[in-house]
């Protein structure tokens, strides 16, 4: 099969006219996302926030083809969705680690590979150097369980980076992490994809992990889900724990706070109308 | 260790003891009650009896849960992807769970020789089959979100998914089904020898024996029935733990 | 948003037609193998695994269902119908009874284990082991005693079917609600700690009702163990009016009349199934105020 040439101006992930609506017809029928459009480059970190049920996680399941839209187009370097999962172009994590527990940690992370059909050594050594990636190489032969909370969800990270995909897709992937560990894994997704420039699209509720990671900030509304800001965060490359404390990311916290806010009370004025 | 074995050792010691004493001080006849002293002795002495009676009830026992927890498991496998199939099963499994199935060897044994074991195996197969495939049906039906999320992310094929992710997520609970189904399929085994056919399994011999004056030889195979049943809950546990490894920590927690 | 009744009601009626539909389906398959199958049974791989299809082996379903209108011995006026709901009646009394008290003592037992840690460790092991040893053979023997401690009790068998039936319905009862009771969370522990009350307020107040959807499918448990244990001790003991009683004798006839078996059987099968509504019964009052994927 001819694989489309990726010229460097090529969009990483291009979003057009894209709906989903839920039971379509029927009583219950959810509007979860309306006319969205979007386009990401190659290298860029996107954050997608906004309240619950403003269709973020619905938005990430599109791109990666694990839903089908009901009208629209998701391309991934030039494919089409279906074809981007089925070439295993992306790789995903989700808040839940999802490792299984009778693999080992090395095992799990060879998971994809082995789907792809790889030969073992080959496994083995891609599944080393991804351990080197996120610091863990001394945990290869251990079980899941043995590991912590932060730990599980780097061996995670490994196992979506592990077919050098050029596209990481992250839903909530530090949700259930305590503040340290989190802010401690932030600092090391953002390492880890400016060396292999991945593109990065990351479905978060906190704002300051938000600001923190992404290039820009995709805000989203509930009912019908749709994208009301983009907040471009401007920081820079070269991130550090310095930077949490800088008055720019303040300023930017600020303005994806207030882009909430407006939501919230746009929502709240329509709910005095609706009674 | 000391706390944990303790009590149960004293209140077994204590058990025995008291039955020992209330049999001598009582003046108990021994077409009675037994003492505990007299059953071990005819225990010892009769073994070759118990163990000829235990191998053939123990094989029967044996023989049906192999073949019901295979036909379990396979049979769960397939109708996973069936719903219609899984629903004409389910009433039968809760049928069958809430009738005295047993009866069924009754009937079973008019369709086959007098002297045949089979009726009683058929028993046991269809019971631990049951239980065995509700068992696997729930955990088929039970995986993790992430996983099936993650598998489909990779495009895998339906076989890759129910050989990487299913059927692993599923041990666990086919190991539940068939520790449950252990003890029972030597509890039918023994009951199956009521309704006529040989005489030579323990079932047969217990209440033959327990009704016939020598009270101390239908407790010894009271004891030898006791002694499989054990084997059977600690062979089934031990299945469990060589090819379930993964669950040892979650189990022992 | 979506009427979660409506769902619900079609989903009950399409799980009552596969229902029927299952037993329609087994009826098939015996009258199917009877057609085809060898009528002196047959073998495979030298064994006589197939079983024998005359009618003497595997009669007309029709024929059983016939054998309710007739008179159940020759000449009598009762027909088979009438013998059989009674000696099932008999049967279902019993095993409600040791339903009803085995419950009791499973709880009984549960609360105890719960409060005194020494005395669960004593008996824990003991009652696991209760259930690995194959206990319902013992029926003779405690029918034995008790009619060694009193002469009056000689003649009530049925009697010492009801506490086999006890015996294996404790069990799932103590197990299940010994974990409800275990398994209560600790801020409302806390909570009640903070309130200053005591163990069996706390036990009364929080642990019981946290126990209830431990204990209702225990009970489900317990119920067929109740029948389980009472049919099979009528069997093994021969208590003269149970259901069990009349699957032996009429097993006996079943050279000269197969279907006639087949009459008692499904009695206890109906025997069964209406303990397992009654328990149903039960479950749906105690989870009445549940939320509904508990159930």
């Amino acid at each position: 099969m001819e694989t489309p040439m990726t010229s460097p101006s090529q969009p990483a992930v291009v979003v057009t006219g894209l709906n989903k609506i839920f039971n379509h017809g029927q009583p219950n029928q959810v509007d979860a996302l309306v006319d969205i459009d979007l386009e990401v480059q190659p290298g860029e970190f996107i954050s997608l926030i906004g309240p619950s049920g403003c269709g973020k996680s619905t938005l990430l399941r599109l791109v990666a083809d694990l839903l089908e839209p009901t009208s629209g187009a998701v391309t991934i370097n030039g494919k089409s969705a279906h074809q981007a999962r089925v070439d295993q172009d992306y790789g995903m994590a989700f808040q839940q680690s999802g490792l299984f527990e009778w693999r080992s940690v090395e095992r799990n992370i060879e998971l994809p590979l082995e789907l792809k059909g790889w030969d073992k050594a080959k496994r083995r050594e891609r599944a080393k150097e991804m351990l080197e990636l996120v610091k863990l190489p001394e945990f290869a032969q251990h079980m899941p369980w043995q590991l912590s909370g932060g730990m599980q969800q780097r061996v995670a990270i490994a196992r979506a980076l592990a077919s050098h995909p050029k596209l990481l897709l992250m839903d909530e992937p530090f949700g259930a992490l305590d503040e340290m560990t989190r802010e401690h894994m932030q600092a090391e997704l953002l390492r880890i994809c400016a060396a292999a420039g991945t593109t990065v699209i990351f479905v978060t509720h906190s704002i300051p992990e938000a600001v923190y990671l992404a290039d820009r900030v995709v805000v989203m509304s509930p009912r019908p889900g749709r994208i009301t800001e983009i907040v471009n965060v401007g920081l820079g490359r070269g991130r550090t724990e310095l930077t949490r404390e800088a008055g720019e990311f303040f300023a930017r916290v600020t303005e994806v706070r207030e882009a909430l806010r407006g939501i919230e009370m746009a929502d709240a004025a329509r709910g005095i109308e609706d009674r | 260790m000391v706390v944990a074995v303790l009590p149960p050792l004293v209140l077994g010691v204590l058990f025995l003891a008291a039955w020992q004493t209330w049999i001598i001080v009582s003046d108990v006849q021994p077409y009675v009650i037994p003492r505990p002293t007299d059953i071990l002795a005819s225990f010892i002495d009769d073994f070759d009896l118990v163990w000829r009676a235990s191998l053939v009830t123990g094989m029967n026992a044996l023989v049906g849960l192999v073949l019901g927890s295979v036909f379990g498991f396979v049979v769960a496998v397939l109708t996973n992807r069936f719903r219609f199939v899984s629903e004409v099963v389910n009433p039968l499994a809760i049928t069958i769970a809430a009738i005295p199935a047993v009866v069924i060897v009754g009937v079973l044994n008019n369709m086959y020789a007098l002297d045949s074991q089979i009726p009683r195996r058929i028993m046991v197969t269809i019971s631990v089959f049951f239980v065995v495939f509700v068992q696997v049906a729930k955990g088929l039906r039970q995986n993790d979100a992430t996983q099936m999320e993650l598998m489909r992310s990779y495009a895998a094929t339906p076989f890759d998914t129910l050989k990487k992710v299913r059927l692993p997520n599923t041990m666990p609970f086919f190991f539940t089904g068939v520790r449950t189904a252990a003890p029972l399929a030597l509890i039918i085994a023994l009951v199956s020898e009521y309704f006529g056919g040989t005489q030579n399994g323990l079932g047969s011999k217990i209440s033959g024996t327990l009704n016939s004056s020598n009270k101390a030889l239908g407790f010894a195979y009271v004891l030898g029935g006791a002694l499989v049943g054990l084997l059977f809950f600690a062979g089934s546990n031990l299945l469990e733990y060589l090819v379930v490894p993964w669950r040892r920590r979650a189990r022992s927690k | 948003m979506s009427d979660p009744v409506v769902a619900k009601r079609s989903g009950r009626g399409r799980r009552i037609a596969m229902f029927v539909l299952a037993f329609v389906l087994v009826a098939l398959a015996w009258e199917g193998y009877k057609a085809v199958g060898p009528k002196a049974g047959g073998e495979i791989f030298g064994m006589r695994i197939l079983a024998s299809t005359n009618d003497r082996a595997m009669p007309h379903i029709w024929d059983m269902l016939a054998r309710y209108s007739d008179p159940e011995i020759r000449g009598g006026t009762e027909t088979i119908f009438v013998v059989v709901l009674r000696a099932a009646w008999y049967s279902f009394r019993c095993s409600l009874a040791a339903f009803a008290i085995g419950s009791l003592l499973g709880i009984g037992l549960a609360v105890l284990m719960a409060r005194f840690r020494t005395f669960e460790r004593a008996v824990m092991p003991y009652l696991v082991i209760s259930q690995t040893v194959p206990i319902i053979v013992l029926a003779p023997l405690i029918f034995s005693l008790m009619a060694y401690q009193s002469r009056d009790l000689a003649g009530e068998t049925w009697l010492a079917a009801v506490l086999l039936g006890i015996f294996l319905a404790f069990f799932p009862v103590a197990m299940g609600t010994l974990r409800g009771l275990r398994d209560t969370p600790a801020a409302p522990l806390e909570l009640m700690d903070s309130y200053a009350a005591g163990w069996w307020k706390t036990l009364w107040k929080l642990r019981f009702p946290n126990a209830v959807p431990y204990l209702a499918p225990a009970l489900r448990l317990a119920g067929a163990a109740a029948v389980v244990g009472v049919t099979v001790s009528e069997i093994s003991l021969g208590v003269r009016f149970g259901v069990g009683r009349l699957i032996l004798s009429y097993g006996q006839e079943a050279t000269s009349d197969p279907p006639k078996l087949y009459t008692a059987v499904f009695g206890a099968a109906a025997l069964g199934l209406v303990m397992a509504a009654v328990v149903l019964g039960i479950d749906r009052l105690l989870m009445r105020n549940r939320p509904p994927e508990a159930l």
